[in-house]
């Protein structure tokens, strides 16, 4: 039986593991159908901002409360694995708790340091799925944000009762444990009872020993079965924030935040259209202007697609959106993410390669009415807890409005032309600039 | 000091008599073009007199640094419109450049340096503060605005785009005014609806202008002035002031403008 039991949970752990490198190898290929762009240097600026803002959750801290729910939700999730490290070992080798005869009487510090920390898990997610449910938080509400409507909202919470379950299984398999022990059966060492399940003994009080034994299982194949199922889940949520957070904010943006990205292909043009330079017979047109399509954008800007913790503290900020305009900096990443997720399935059905499908992340995905509106403030930059940049997002995919397809609005042409006339935006002649200047000669 | 005393030298008159000056004075379209901000330059010139500034201005030699251009998707405008101006600031040498335009200033100074144009840049806040901690200017001889309850709208492009928040919060306390924030302000400021190209089309549908949505946020403070440091937070800021008609009880400075009348300039 007991072998049974290893050999299936062997034949699980493999499994997961697979799908677990098979959807992660598969983000991988599509995060790196985008562009290249060299985040590489200043390491030591990079280390320190992940660590204040992955690691150090600096950004979370802006809303203190719900910094510290999440914080405690993230160092529960960071440091309980290392009881699942006990969980797995002792699921392949067939024993039972095999740290705690080495540990000592300090293991049952260890575990009851767990407790607090699934205790504080639990509490934090039944606050979090309450705040989500009943008291309504305008940037999570679908009636508010199209974005949100269906699998993101369901998504948001599903999450939280996984937690809540797994924390619960966690809590009630220590109180059967240790009533098992006091009754001394040989297969459950001894380490007393622990800081937070010792109160739910109470309700095992009375069963059967092979009753609790079977409980006891029970709650520890659900809560491995659980990690695991979590483990594939999250590579298909906004979850997937837990792992992409750290890569993710190492390699933001250090730049000012005013700053736009140069393009390099136009300046060579442009040199040589004002009779700085000769017109370089090798040098190549790009066969496109900004950003029609995933693959356009950059292999940054999609790892901050799949790093979206869809939040919509960006949305919340974006004065756009504030005004009842299409635009949401939040929906832009989603949306991002949905058709790299769709570009991902069709690379899987395609033997790893993309057969185009007569689709666009402008136009199908996102509206030219959304990237118009933008006014290019970056509160959505200034917001973002795992600093993703919609806004460079918007702009590529402006660039290939305006220049690839010509379709800007006429007031813009017309501005576009009065630049390319009078270099002003407004039709006044260029040798008027200096006019003002006669009230006070 | 009389009108007519002020001097607006020009590079092409400094490099005619062998000078340099300390500083480039960046005017801006919206400092050239638009009424109201053309006061705004003219204050701003007349601080700088004051200050005894050995600046100048490119005058007719100036173009559009290109901005709205490339945030409204046009880089071809734009770095056509950025490659021929470092030509000229580089004919006449420039090292230091000031201006009272945060597009003008984030563009000068993030984005010049990729197509070869490297400056030391400086905000017009940034100067005017300078100028305040120097004792070059000190408020004298004018308006004062003890008491006077003032809120400043920060522009996105000094703000967030450039970390500027205290230089222009700085010139104010040091007009001794009593400085309101609005709801939202610094980090979390609100955008007054220019930015990105905005400026120059309708905007898209919704069901608030962003500029009202600011302008009521700055009157819920109760402030009778609302300083600006940039020419287009000072043109939505105005229209919305019109839409609400406060524009009788409420008025809107630029920071530069308060420094002048400060010093009864
Ligand atoms: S930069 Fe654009 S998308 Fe981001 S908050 Fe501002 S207006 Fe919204
Ligand atoms: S982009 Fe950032 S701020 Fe916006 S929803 Fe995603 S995680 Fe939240």
């Amino acid at each position: 039986m007991a072998v049974l039991q290893q050999v299936f949970f062997i034949a699980l752990l493999a499994t997961i593991f697979w799908l677990v490198y098979r959807r992660a190898s598969l983000i991988r290929s599509t995060i790196l159908l985008g562009k290249s762009e060299d985040r590489t240097d200043q390491p030591g600026k990079r280390l320190s901002t992940m660590l204040r803002v992955a690691f150090g959750q600096k950004k979370m801290f802006d809303r203190p409360l719900i910094g510290v729910l999440h914080f405690a939700v993230y160092i529960g999730f960071i440091l309980i694995n290392i009881e699942i490290l006990e969980i797995v070992l002792d699921g392949v080798l067939g024993t039972h708790r095999i740290f705690a005869p080495a540990l000592g009487s300090f293991y049952v510090y260890l575990i009851g340091f767990f407790e607090i920390l699934a205790f504080g898990v639990l509490l934090a997610c039944v606050i979090f799925l309450i705040r989500r449910s009943i008291v309504h938080v305008d940037r999570f509400q679908p009636e508010k944000h199209r974005e949100m409507s269906g699998w993101p909202q369901l998504d948001g919470k599903l999450i939280l009762i996984f937690e809540i379950v797994l924390m619960l299984a966690i809590l009630s398999m220590n109180a059967a444990d240790s009533v098992l022990q006091e009754m001394g059966d040989p297969h459950y060492t001894q380490t007393g009872s622990f800081l937070f399940s010792q109160f739910l003994k109470p309700l095992f009080t009375g069963w059967e020993p092979d009753a609790l034994v079977i409980y006891e299982r029970f709650a520890w194949w659900l809560h491995i079965i659980g990690i695991f199922v979590f483990a594939i889940y999250l590579t298909y949520s906004k979850h997937l924030h837990i792992v992409l957070a750290f890569p993710n904010t190492y390699f933001a943006r250090l730049s000012p935040k005013g700053k736009m990205n140069n393009m390099p292909e136009i300046t060579s043009e442009v040199k040589v259209m004002i009779g700085l330079e000769n017109q370089n017979a090798d040098s190549v047109v790009p066969e496109r202007f900004g950003a029609k399509d995933v693959g356009d954008l950059s292999w940054k800007n999609l790892m901050d697609a799949y790093s979206c913790t869809e939040c919509g503290r960006c949305t919340e900020a974006c004065p756009a959106n504030i005004t009842g305009k299409k635009l949401s900096p939040r929906k832009i990443m989603m949306d991002t993410r949905d058709r790299l997720e769709d570009v991902g399935r069709n690379m899987q059905a395609n033997g790893g390669i993309f057969v185009p499908d007569d689709k666009n992340l402008i136009g199908d995905y996102i509206l030219e009415e959304e990237i118009l509106a933008c006014t290019s403030c970056n509160a959505c930059v200034q917001e973002c807890p795992v600093l993703i940049n919609p806004l460079d997002i918007i702009l590529q995919l402006r660039r290939y409005k305006i220049m690839d397809e010509a379709k800007a609005p006429g007031s813009w042409n017309m501005m576009f032309q009065n630049l390319d006339t009078n270099q002003a935006p407004w039709k006044f002649s260029p040798g008027d600039r200096f006019n003002w200047a006669d009230a006070i000669k | 000091m009389e009108e007519n005393s002020y001097k607006v030298p020009t590079m092409a008159e400094m490099a005619a008599e062998n000078e340099t000056p300390e500083v480039l004075f960046w005017v801006g379209c919206a400092g050239s073009f638009d009424d109201r901000y053309k006061k705004v330059t003219v204050a701003f010139v007349k601080i700088l007199n004051k200050a005894k500034v050995k600046f100048a201005v490119l005058g007719t030699e100036e173009s559009c640094t290109g901005d709205p251009a490339r945030r409204a998707g046009n880089e071809f405008t734009f770095q056509m419109l950025a490659m021929s101006n470092i030509q000229v600031l580089d004919m006449y040498g420039v090292k230091k450049i000031v201006t009272a335009c945060p597009h003008c200033f984030n563009t000068l100074k993030n984005e010049y340096p990729e197509l070869g144009g490297n400056y030391e840049v400086l905000h017009h806040s940034e100067y005017l503060q300078q100028l305040i901690d120097e004792g070059r200017v000190r408020p004298e001889n004018g308006e004062t605005f003890k008491g006077k309850k003032v809120t400043f709208h920060d522009s996105c492009y000094l703000g967030r785009a450039n970390d500027i928040y205290e230089a222009p919060r700085h010139v104010l306390e040091a007009l001794d005014a009593d400085l309101f924030e609005m709801k939202r302000s610094k980090v979390k400021g609100l955008c007054c609806g220019a930015g990105g190209g905005q400026m120059f089309k309708e905007p898209e549908k919704g069901n608030k202008d962003i500029n009202i949505e600011r302008i009521e946020e700055a009157l819920a403070t109760g402030a009778d002035t609302i300083a600006v440091a940039c020419p287009f937070c000072m043109i939505m800021m105005t229209d919305g002031l019109k839409n609400k008609e406060k524009e009788d009880s409420v008025r809107i400075y630029d920071i530069a403008e308060l420094v002048a009348k400060a010093n009864g300039l």
